[in-house]
């Protein structure tokens, strides 16, 4: 399909979005990522049956943390899509950049640089 | 098992927010098997808790560990030679744990990471339910299995109330009538007889009313 997406965004290959963990998407921003999206299969529509099912709660529990750190929830971010849908990949990849672009970077990089300094 | 709850982190971060150097302690027993307190707890704890300090510019070291119980003296004293390392610990065992943890530790300030809230089962995954209040001298030989003192919101022992209805409690129509559920298991157990008999008045003594409660086994001490 040859589709293009930002090229800022890491992916990490999970045998089933249901793997995602909350401790997996806090370490990502801790380790300094702006964002964390979890891309999973349509709902309904998971091979092991909910997975991505699980995988939505452990986002919300992310978010709730991320907010009560004031780190903001609005960085985790849930999408599904059915994983033959290439250009909806795409689509979501540029959504979520956008978004985490408005919300500027992850604010503990400036607090490290701070700190540093 | 004991059955606890995470508490908001946003209540946990008021209790350490002027601290520099913390534990966080995890157990391995009814808390992890409730997820409420055990190490995957304590390691989102822990992650949250860095994100928070770093974000506020404050320079805050935090430790993790997760002990085996923290209502028994060996496991507890795996971290007496650290533990003056640090000026407070969070800890996320029930209220037993956290509590010997201040007893042992007498200068080290001890916070509570989980709400403990009853002695329960797990009836499926996520959902846990109260099943015994340690009252100290256990009826359910009479009550087909069923403890009247968990389960009924009254605490009958010559049950049910006027307010059974359909098999369920008069406070809540989503609770199963204690009562009505012993009926029902002494009728398959055929032993419906037992039901006329009336209970005595229960001794109370053996229960929280009669104070702060003591088990001494002459024949376990050392
Ligand atoms: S009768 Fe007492 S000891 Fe027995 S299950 Fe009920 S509360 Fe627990
Ligand atoms: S309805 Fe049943 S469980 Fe509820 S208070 Fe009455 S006897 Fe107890």
């Amino acid at each position: 399909m040859r589709i293009n997406y930002p090229g800022t965004i890491r992916i990490i290959r999970l045998p089933c979005t249901g793997k995602v963990d909350v401790i997996h998407i806090l370490r990502a921003f801790e380790k300094g990522a702006d964002g964390v999206y979890v891309v999973g299969c349509l709902e309904g529509e998971c091979r092991f049956s909910n997975g991505n099912l699980r995988a939505k709660k452990r986002i919300e529990q992310a978010q709730q943390i991320l907010d009560a750190i004031g780190i903001g929830g609005e960085r985790a971010q849930m999408y599904n899509l059915s994983s033959a849908d290439g250009p909806r990949f795409a689509e979501y990849a540029v959504e979520m950049t956008e978004k985490i672009k408005k919300l500027g970077p992850n604010p503990l990089k400036k607090a490290k640089e701070k700190m540093a300094a | 098992m004991i059955v606890a709850e995470k508490k908001p982190v946003e209540e946990i971060i008021d209790y350490v927010k002027d601290f520099k150097k913390l534990l966080i302690a995890g157990c391995n027993e009814c808390v992890t098997v409730c997820e409420a307190g055990g190490k995957k707890e304590v390691g989102i704890l822990a992650s949250a808790l860095r994100m928070y300090f770093l974000n506020e510019g404050k320079k805050v070291e935090i430790d993790e560990v997760t002990l085996e119980r923290q209502c028994d003296h060996e496991y507890l004293e795996e971290i007496r030679d650290r533990i003056d390392k640090y000026d407070a610990v969070l800890s996320l065992a029930c209220g037993v744990g956290v509590q010997f943890m201040a007893e042992k530790y007498f200068s080290t300030p001890v916070f509570p990471g989980v709400n403990t809230c009853f002695l329960g089962a797990a009836e499926e995954r996520g959902v846990w339910s109260e099943r015994c209040q340690a009252c100290g001298q256990c009826i359910l030989g009479e009550t087909a299995g069923i403890c009247p003192i968990s389960r009924c919101a009254k605490r009958l022992l010559n049950g049910p109330c006027g307010g059974s209805t359909k098999g369920k409690c008069e406070i809540n129509k989503d609770l199963d009538c204690a009562w009505q559920l012993i009926i029902d298991r002494l009728k398959e157990l055929n032993r419906l007889d037992d039901y006329e008999k009336i209970m005595p008045i229960k001794d109370w003594s053996t229960e929280r009313a009669g104070g702060p409660r003591k088990v001494v086994r002459e024949d376990v001490r050392l």
